[in-house]
């Protein structure tokens, strides 16, 4: 199954949107303040809201990132804005390696390229009806709707290259015919495909190619791996006029 | 071409055509070996030659200081899993083996062009090796990155030495290039082996580096060609194409002008390379540039950067298995110059001539209706 966001992930990625990570992340002692900063890798969004409260181990200061899991323990509270983010990285390492899988978006951005999603600033632009059916938008609003789509189509990357999650009987995955999605083609879709003798969609082909080269199982069109790849493909081919039915 | 399809006539017409020809570059001491030569055929049957037969006059139109025109095939691309794992790649493989030992007259040796593995494991090695000992002819051997990246080319070394080597051939120069050195990834990322491996694979994998043959292999180079005489013909195996065509899919080689300068002194000089499984022809200056076909998988052709002399081969089928696929063979001309024929499996053969790499007009490629997106 497809890994998806955590709901902590979300909602810290809310949080480093909304920059009002205080009150969702568990309570905060105004002593850490220092420390409640987003912990500035871009996508991983588990931020490192901290809980500190003195102990009686030793007299050490015990601070726990907000999944309540994750400690570490001072012989002293920082004092800088630079000591208190040491202790927030401390602790997000920490967090980092018991949750590697967390990190796949770092990893997606590392291998594959994802083309980046339409540019909607224009939506800021000029005065914005009073009374839109959505309200009023900000540029948060034009952010997390990139970065929303962009995951949908990163996601599908992550499984377009990986023969395993494919199902792929053979160790083969879509990037070995298809790097970038080249030759992919999806603005041609729907269109009459000879071979089958029927009109095919994208997820036609894609569940052809899984059967045929990839040797794995068809996907059903809801498959959250299928609507991953279909957003992948799609999404590299930004900018392309739609052009159903061409050969 | 397998004698199965072709006529004892046109074989006969073919040599006659031939002979006649050589003739016409005869010598007057050629002229009398080969007058020397149909006297004995004459006479008796020497050697089996047949006094029906052109072969003598053939053999006495090798003279000394001529080059004699020949022919080698090439096989690449592979990227083996073990047949448990994966037995398509393996049918490939031997498919074009097939091909070439039908070749009659078998090629002078064949080349194999580099990622006979796929992910470099001991176990694919072998495997490619077994298969290829199968082959009749000589057998070449080039190093890939698929190959090398698991251990850095230590089972690899083991099976069949040295990744960079050169001989003389029939007044040929050739010379073996390892050109997919990769600066390390590697190390400061704290991956392992397979990970690094599987980086390498990824021909879309933006986290590796480019290939480059590196400065120790143009060393080896400037010193190999350095006791070679520039009227002598070079031709250049390598698994990167030793130009930049498109960065991002190591369609590239990081340090190809200063491989292609030393290269420049030569009057012919041709390199075939592996790695971008298509059709594809390129000339910079004085060098011939020509792709090698894959029995694996056909890649796209890259979105940018392609040399105006490539004609596309047609876009594959998917619905055709091994669409796109095949081997091949190169003709070394009389001139040094060198002719590329792309067998692709399941249509018909495409011939890339020496006379339009050189200018772009004469003998060119069949184009198709049916390019990629």
């Amino acid at each position: 199954m497809t890994r998806h966001m955590s709901r902590r992930t979300h909602l810290a990625l809310a949080l480093v949107l909304l920059a009002a990570s205080a009150s969702a992340c568990g309570q905060r002692k105004s002593k850490l303040d220092g420390a409640t900063t987003g912990s500035g890798g871009g996508g991983s969004a588990a931020t490192s809201t901290s809980t500190a409260g003195n102990t009686a181990d030793g007299g050490k200061t015990q601070v726990r990132l907000c999944d309540n899991v994750t400690t570490v323990a001072l012989d002293q509270l920082p004092k800088s804005r630079g000591e208190a983010q040491a202790v927030a990285d401390q602790l997000m390492d920490q967090w980092r390696r018991q949750h590697p899988d967390q990190e796949w978006e770092t990893e997606v951005r590392r291998s594959w390229t994802v083309k980046p999603p339409f540019e909607n600033k224009s939506v800021l632009e000029g005065q914005q009806a009073e009374g839109a059916s959505y309200g009023r938008y900000t540029k948060t609003d034009i952010l997390a709707w990139a970065r929303e789509s962009e995951r949908a189509a990163m996601e599908g990357a992550r499984v377009f290259h990986n023969g395993g999650e494919l199902g792929s009987t053979i160790s083969v995955s879509c990037d070995m015919c298809h790097p970038d999605a080249a030759n992919t083609h999806p603005e041609t879709y729907p269109k009459f495909q000879v071979q089958l003798g029927r009109v095919a969609l994208l997820r036609d082909m894609i569940n052809w190619c899984l059967q045929h080269p990839v040797r794995a199982p068809a996907m059903s069109a809801d498959d959250p791996r299928m609507r991953a790849m279909e957003a992948y493909i799609l999404a590299q081919r930004q900018g392309t006029p739609l052009n159903y039915g061409k050969h | 071409m397998s004698r199965r399809h072709t006529s004892v006539e046109t074989r006969y017409m073919e040599e006659r055509e031939r002979t006649l020809r050589d003739l016409g570059r005869l010598s007057r001491r050629g002229f009398l070996k080969v007058s020397a030569a149909a006297a004995a055929g004459a006479a008796a049957l020497v050697g089996g030659i047949s006094p029906h037969t052109f072969a003598p006059v053939r053999v006495a139109g090798a003279q000394p200081g001529k080059r004699e025109a020949f022919r080698f095939a090439y096989i690449s691309d592979s990227h083996l899993y073990e047949e448990k794992v994966n037995d398509r790649f393996v049918r490939g493989l031997l498919r074009a083996v097939d091909d070439v030992n039908r070749m009659d007259p078998q090629p002078d040796f064949v080349l194999y062009g580099g990622d006979l593995a796929q992910l470099g494991q001991p176990g694919e090695l072998a495997l490619g090796a077994q298969i290829l000992k199968t082959l009749k002819a000589p057998l070449k051997m080039m190093v890939g990155e698929h190959d090398w990246f698991l251990d850095m080319g230590e089972k690899w070394r083991e099976l069949f030495g040295q990744p960079s080597y050169s001989f003389d051939h029939k007044g040929v120069h050739f010379v073996t290039l390892m050109s997919v050195v990769e600066k390390d990834f590697w190390t400061a990322r704290k991956l392992s082996p397979m990970e690094r491996m599987k980086t390498v694979a990824g021909l879309d994998n933006g986290a590796q580096s480019s290939f480059e043959v590196g400065e120790e292999g143009r060393k080896w180079l400037a010193d190999d060609l350095a006791k070679v005489p520039a009227t002598t013909p070079v031709i250049v195996f390598s698994h990167s194409p030793l130009y930049k065509l498109y960065k991002k899919w190591n369609f590239w080689t990081d340090d190809a002008e200063p491989v292609q300068a030393l290269l420049k002194k030569f009057q012919r000089v041709t390199v075939i390379h592996g790695h971008t499984h298509q059709l594809l022809t390129n000339r910079i200056g004085n060098i011939h540039f020509h792709g090698m076909l894959s029995t694996a998988w056909p890649w796209p052709y890259a979105p940018e950067g392609m040399p105006e002399l490539t004609i596309q081969m047609d876009r594959p089928d998917p619905f055709d298995p091994n669409d796109g696929c095949g081997d091949g063979t190169f003709d070394v001309n009389a001139d040094a110059t060198v002719d590329a024929m792309y067998r692709l499996w399941n249509r018909n053969p495409v011939t890339v001539k020496a006379t339009y790499v050189a200018n772009g007009k004469a003998d060119r490629p069949r184009t198709n209706n049916r390019r990629g997106y």
